[in-house]
């Protein structure tokens, strides 16, 4: 999934921007100040969305596309907050053709939630994986480290309420 | 003799230099003995320890990943008793048996059953695959407190720098690099010397320059760096100070990736301790020599190895690589003149001060002095990090040192360089390990990646896992690299698939040629060494894939045919109902069949049977 | 004796003698030889990327970009050989396997440098794998389309945006083989700090960026009968139009230019000098008017709508400094469907402003609401870039080259030579200051009609002159990136004027986004804007008529309608307001 723009509705608090432009204060006087902000910017929110990206850029008078084009080069960096249960269905060739594509649908669905974004509580982010190379279970869906094979997508809803 | 007056009363302050404890306990704490269950290991001695006349110590790493988590003993004589594989309840024996007992727990120790396989020895010393080494740049790691400066203290740290300061001009601190002949670790092997000359002579209009430590290891499976880093900090931190004095900077920066947390933290500690006692920052050792250093972060893009990629990193842009010229020396950070060199070579310098040139060039060859470390991984039995003089035949390091191929399978290749790398059959293996020998037999020394492959590796398939890195990693900036690894990739898949062509071979060799000849940066440049040196040295492999449609490894899944052998099934239906793609037909309890064109190769039958009645080939 | 800053170089085996700071692109040009390049923009972008320039050259391992690589004394550099030839067929066949090609229907079939590039290097095929790529259409801006699957990420454009405009809307994002061109947040242009002020389109070789054409809109306009449809022509439009037809750089096809659009079929043909004639008259006027009522100073030139819409993002502060007179093509626009509609006794409404402009910001400029007049109308209804008329030009068959001249229509196409260099970066200064100087010493004093120091290509121009009682400090700049070193050193009170010009477009109007387009390497050989203003003022020099009060046909609108600049009635239709823009709004 590409570092894309996410759909979850930003929910700073005005603690964590007064913890941002503490530590952008921090680094502005010293020399390329972007790399390490967006380190701490990003300990602070858990990811580096267009809000914050938007404060460092008027602070540091740098454009807001250089940011954009520094935070999607490194891998480090995420647009995209991560929920506290990381959902995944492999979309491998097994699983594929055992139709993985109508499980992965069920679960945004179910959470309301599209591939490679998070719930707007926070509980969930859904991703689409590579193989996991356990096509004897094809289809296969991960909630953090548990595997759930055989997946139909009945069984979504089920599974994910013991996360929830 | 401001400074080494000045050393020395540090030096005098440490309590630990006034008294010795009876015993010494070491606990290896780096990445790879706190994966392995280092932390209640070192809770539990001290825990039984308090109040005993004997220290445990947090270490970093000997290199013996596959003994870990080891614990070791010092007694006041002089005895060293290594103990693998702890766990906190042998810790507990230890305690009691060999502090308290005075006895030797040999079945725990590295010459246990549990060690190396070599019977008889306790301490890691006597051990072949140990004493074949040679210890240069990892002399403190696992011997030392990374995060106590007093340990690095006792062990002679600093005193280099205050030699320098004190008895040399920068001019001269140049020379004795030079004269040792050490070449850059990081791959390309240029002579550190020179890359501090230029770096002197450079003119900078505004007076500043820079020192600059590369320690974005970002190769697959390589870990020199960290384990320096996370064993012996202050080798790095004293090395970039002297390069400071000699170059004349008094502002380094340590690029460090972010996924090292633990080496961060203790490069972190170890900053701020040296700048504690005045051994770093203003008035150095109350001279005037002042010289800081900084962290700076990486975030995941391996091409910030590369240096003027690491550089522009660090100005906070994208990691792309600029052209050279102008190189670094002239026109670096913040378009400053930068020495910059990765955490192995800064390792070396502190020894090569104290010790001379001549006795850094005594280890070696002649065109590659002093040792390398490699990281050893793959089909191997005893991974882990090593250290060998240059020169070290391939085969020592991967019989002697690594004991050979597990499993009773046969060796295939030596995997050095990680991506920018080659492959090594096993007719090369009395190469001896330098820049030029590697380079001659289509690999390079690279960073100090080293995996073993056996038999079971396909050769085409390891050359699509570092090319899919590549096309991973690389910075999208020049065309050959953005689009040509991409397309490279592609033709790779195309001959795994079972769709290649033998004008495919044509093609991929030349654009390996277009890659190396036309890629703006060294990523671009050696990307197609892993396909090339395997095309090299296992054409026939690409050939059978192409022609016989077949992989003799057995490793690509869809020139593997599975079948079902009518003598054993016993038509169970496990695979029929597991088959993702209802390829298998077959009644219960009469023998089943597999239909290949139905056949997606994914395994899941063969994982499922159990009579063993499906086979692949 | 030898020259230290000189240095000796031998390319292809001829020696040339050329800076020590040269790249040995640069040297190759001075021995005669083109190397090919993509990515290469001389002056903005000299990043190395493209691939397209390797050489091989003394000194150097293995092939090295001459764009980038720096010359030096003795170096022999080749630039034509087998493994060269290769190196370059290869890059191009990558860029081709990733490149959305639908050559013969794209916007720049007719001077696409990567095509071109394939042309002269022989390249007839592509080995690898092509890309399957669909259009990437991204439209939301009313001045250019966006189509990555066209992008070869020269990054041309980026760095036009970033260093020359100091804008910087236009990113590489994410890396690899997924690297792509983008605004921050993959948002649409039109949502973003983009000024419009198309240079992005200009420097870009391929069709992945293109003015969004609404020539097809003016044409269904001619052929309505209900409409009577009126095109206003832009000082610059008249020397930038020959390019496309092979006339020499700069020269002044007006003539030609208004008996095209009269066979086109507008209905009547007015010059947008008349209205700069207007701005002047409205401009100077409000300047003497700051200076003795102690206005806010400096005061600020208004006629640029990329600089309107700069100022309005980056600097709040500033508005209150800007003059509120709208552009010459408003002026114009807005005296079109009021006085010369009332005058002829036709309604507003049935009557269609096309403007044909140097500028792809005026696409922009027309559908700002704050310029809606009080009956209701848009002062102008398109407008149309330099290229899109020669576009309708050369689809009507006419040959240009052919075409007899045509005065413009009265009773707006009368002008001064103070009108016609509006189109030359200081030009609007110099126009003001003719006027300026007569009304502020007299007409009876010997007043200076040249203000030398206003002209040039110069980023930041500064002068002071004494006029009359009145000490005016004037200060001139083009190119966004000077206009913000010019502002920064007035904010922090370094620099001190009474009268700032600003001009996005390096070199003013004639080098807008809607010009002529250009390859890199005839930019690289020589001044386009160089030559466009040196044809400005060949054209002033021979005017009559060279001071804007002195337009006989202006003085007639004054007296028939406006009574005198400023007035009330000129208030409603020559001035306008500005808005403050969030300049990242999410």
């Amino acid at each position: 999934m590409p570092n894309c723009k996410t759909t979850v509705p930003f929910a700073g608090t005005e603690e964590q921007e007064r913890q941002l432009r503490e530590v952008i204060a921090a680094h502005k006087g010293e020399q390329g100040p972007l790399m390490p902000i967006l380190h701490e910017a990003q300990e602070i929110y858990g990811y580096l969305p267009e809000e914050v990206q938007k404060i460092i850029a008027e602070e540091l008078n740098i454009p807001l596309s250089e940011i954009y084009g520094v935070t999607t080069f490194y891998t480090r960096f995420t647009l995209n907050p991560k929920g506290e249960n990381q959902v995944s269905v492999c979309l491998g060739t097994a699983c594929y053709v055992k139709g993985s594509a109508s499980v992965l649908a069920e679960v945004e669905k179910v959470l309301g939630c599209e591939v490679g974004a998070m719930t707007d509580d926070g509980k969930f982010s859904v991703d689409a994986t590579r193989c996991v190379g356990a096509c004897g279970l094809a289809p296969i869906m991960l909630v953090n480290d548990d595997v759930y094979g055989h997946m139909t997508p009945d069984r979504v809803a089920g599974i994910l309420a013991k996360y929830m | 003799m401001a400074a080494k007056d000045n050393l020395k009363a540090i030096f005098d302050e440490l309590d630990a230099a006034k008294k010795t404890p009876a015993f010494r306990l070491t606990v290896g704490m780096a990445t790879c003995g706190l994966t392995a269950g280092a932390q209640p290991v070192y809770d539990k001695l001290n825990e039984l320890l308090a109040g005993e006349d004997a220290v445990v110590d947090r270490v970093g790493c000997i290199g013996s990943c596959f003994l870990e988590p080891i614990v070791e003993v010092f007694d006041a004589q002089g005895n060293r008793t290594t103990y693998v594989h702890m766990d906190a309840n042998k810790a507990a024996e230890v305690v009691e048996r060999h502090i308290k007992g005075g006895e030797v727990l040999r079945e725990y120790t590295v010459g246990g059953p549990e060690g190396c396989g070599q019977d008889g020895i306790t301490s890691v010393e006597d051990a072949e695959f140990y004493s074949v080494q040679e210890r240069v740049v990892l002399r403190n790691c696992g011997l030392i407190d990374p995060e106590d400066i007093d340990q690095y203290l006792l062990a002679g740290g600093y005193s280099a720098l205050a030699h320098v300061i004190d008895d040399m001009e920068p001019q001269e601190v140049i020379d004795v690099v030079l004269e040792s002949g050490l070449r850059g670790r990081g791959g390309a092997g240029f002579p550190t010397g020179r890359k501090w000359q230029f770096t002197k002579n450079a003119v900078s209009p505004d007076g500043i320059k820079y020192v600059a430590c590369n320690a974005d290891e970002g190769d697959p499976g390589a870990f020199m760096d960290r384990s320096v880093l996370e064993s012996d900090p202050h080798a790095v931190v004293e090395a970039m100070a002297i390069a400071g004095f000699a170059i004349g900077a008094s502002q380094g920066y340590i690029y460090v990736r972010a996924e090292y947390p633990i080496a961060v933290r203790r490069l972190q500690i170890a900053i701020d301790q040296a700048k504690a006692k005045g051994l770093l920052g203003e008035n150095i050792l109350g001279t005037g020599f002042s010289f800081d250093l900084g962290l700076r972060l990486g975030a995941g893009a391996f091409v910030c190895g590369e240096e003027t990629a690491l550089l522009t990193s660090i100005e906070g842009h994208r990691g792309e690589p600029r052209p050279r010229p102008p190189f670094p020396a002239n026109k670096g950070l913040f378009d400053e003149p930068t020495v910059l060199n990765n955490v192995e070579t800064w390792a070396n310098i502190t020894y090569i001060i104290n010790n001379g040139a001549a006795a850094f060039k005594a280890i070696g060859t002649d065109d590659t002095t002093g040792t390398k470390v490699f990281a050893l991984g793959g089909k191997i039995k005893q991974a882990g990090l090593v250290e060998v003089a240059m020169g070290t035949p391939l085969r020592t390091i991967i019989e002697q040192v690594g004991g050979g191929v597990p499993n009773g399978k046969e060796f295939k290749a030596a995997q050095t360089g990680g991506p920018s790398g080659g492959c090594i059959p096993a007719k090369h293996l009395d190469t001896p390990i330098d820049f030029g020998s590697l380079g001659a037999i289509g690999s390079m020394m690279g960073s100090g990646g080293l995996i073993v492959m056996d038999e079971d590796n396909c050769m085409v398939d390891i050359a699509r896992f570092f090319l899919d890195f590549v096309v991973d990693e690389s910075c999208g900036k020049c065309v050959p690299c953005r689009i040509g690894t991409k397309r490279l990739l592609g033709l790779l898949d195309k001959i795994i698939d079972g769709k290649g062509t033998p004008e495919d071979l044509e093609i991929i060799e030349e654009l390996c040629a277009h890659l190396k000849t036309s890629s703006l940066c060294a990523l671009g440049q050696t990307a197609p060494n892993p396909v090339l040196s395997t095309l090299k040295h296992f054409r026939n492999e690409y050939e059978e894939h192409v022609n016989d449609k077949h992989c003799g490894a057995g490793v690509c899944r869809q020139l593997v045919t599975y079948t079902i052998n009518p003598e054993i099934c016993i038509g169970c239906t496990a695979c029929v109902r597991n088959c993702p793609v209802f390829a298998i037909v077959g009644e219960a309890k009469s023998p089943h069949i597999i239909d290949q064109l139905k056949c997606i190769h994914c395994g899941a039958c063969i994982d499922t049977c159990r009579f063993g009645a499906i086979s692949k080939g | 004796m030898a020259d230290n800053n000189m240095v000796k170089v031998t390319v292809d085996g001829v020696e040339v003698s050329v800076p020590a700071d040269y790249k040995i692109i640069d040297a190759a040009r001075e021995a005669g030889i083109k190397i090919p390049t993509l990515c290469y923009l001389k002056g903005v972008n000299e990043f190395g990327s493209c691939r397209m320039c390797l050489v091989e050259a003394t000194g150097a391992r293995g092939l090295v970009a001459a764009c980038v690589y720096p010359v030096s004394d003795g170096m022999v550099v080749t630039t034509d050989s087998p493994a060269i030839r290769k190196s370059r067929r290869n890059s191009l066949e990558l860029i081709l396997s990733n490149h959305r090609q639908e050559c013969t229907t794209c916007e720049r079939n007719d001077n696409c440098e990567l095509r071109q590039l394939c042309a002269d290097l022989g390249v007839d095929h592509v080995r690898y794998q092509i890309e399957n790529l669909e259009p990437q259409l991204e439209e939301s801006a009313p001045h250019l389309i966006r189509d990555n699957s066209k992008c070869i990420l020269c990054r041309r454009c980026v760095a036009v945006c970033r260093k020359t405009q100091q804008v910087g809307v236009l990113t590489p994002a994410d890396r690899g083989f997924a690297t792509h061109i983008e605004h921050a947040f993959g948002r649409d242009m039109a949502e973003v700090n983009c000024v419009n002020c198309g240079q992005c389109i200009a420097a870009c070789p391929t069709g992945a960026l293109s003015l969004k054409s609404q020539t097809n809109q003016v044409r269904e306009a001619i052929q309505d009968e209900d409409k009577i449809v009126i095109a206003i022509t832009a000082p610059s439009v008249r020397v930038g139009l020959g390019d496309r037809f092979g006339e020499p750089l700069g020269a002044n096809t007006e003539g030609k230019m208004v008996t095209a659009l009269k066979r086109l079929g507008f209905d009547y043909v007015f010059d947008v000098d008349w209205a700069a004639d207007v701005t002047i008259m409205e401009e100077g006027t409000e300047l003497i008017d700051r200076i003795a009522n102690g206005g806010t100073m400096p005061m600020f030139t208004s006629c640029c709508p990329g600089w309107i819409k700069y100022c309005e993002y980056y600097h709040h502060d500033l508005l209150p400094n800007l003059s509120t007179c709208r552009s010459p093509q408003q002026m114009h626009g807005g005296l079109i469907k009021t006085y010369w509609a009332e005058r002829n006794h036709i309604d507003p409404s049935k009557i269609v402003v096309v403007s044909i402009m140097p500028c792809t910001a005026k696409k922009f400029e027309i559908e700002r609401e704050e310029q809606r007049l009080d009956n209701g109308c848009m002062p102008t209804d398109f407008s149309l870039t330099t290229r899109e008329l020669a576009d309708m030009i050369v689809e009507s068959g006419m040959v240009f080259g052919m075409l007899k001249d045509t005065p413009f229509d009265p009773i707006m196409g009368e002008s001064t030579g103070a009108a016609v260099i509006f189109g030359a970066s200081g030009g609007v200064m110099e126009a003001a200051l003719r006027t300026a100087a007569v009304i502020l010493a007299g007409p009876e004093a010997d007043v200076p009609l040249i203000f030398e120091e206003t002209r040039g290509l110069e980023g930041i121009k500064e002068a002071t002159y004494q006029v009359g009682e009145t000490t005016l400090r004037i200060a001139v700049a083009s190119g966004l990136n000077n206009a913000e070193r010019l502002i920064q050193a007035i904010k922090s009170g370094e620099a001190h004027y009474d009268f700032v010009e600003i001009m996005t477009c390096p070199g003013g109007c004639i080098n807008g986004g809607g010009q002529p387009q250009h390859s890199a390497w005839e930019k690289s050989i020589k001044s386009i804007p160089a030559a466009r203003i040196k044809g400005t003022y060949n054209i002033d020099d021979k005017m009559p008529l060279r001071r804007s009060l002195e337009n006989p046909e202006v003085k007639m609108m004054y007296d028939e309608y406006l009574d005198r600049p400023n007035s009330h009635n000129a208030h409603q239709i020559l001035h306008c307001t500005y808005v403050e823009r969030e300049l990242y709004k999410i």
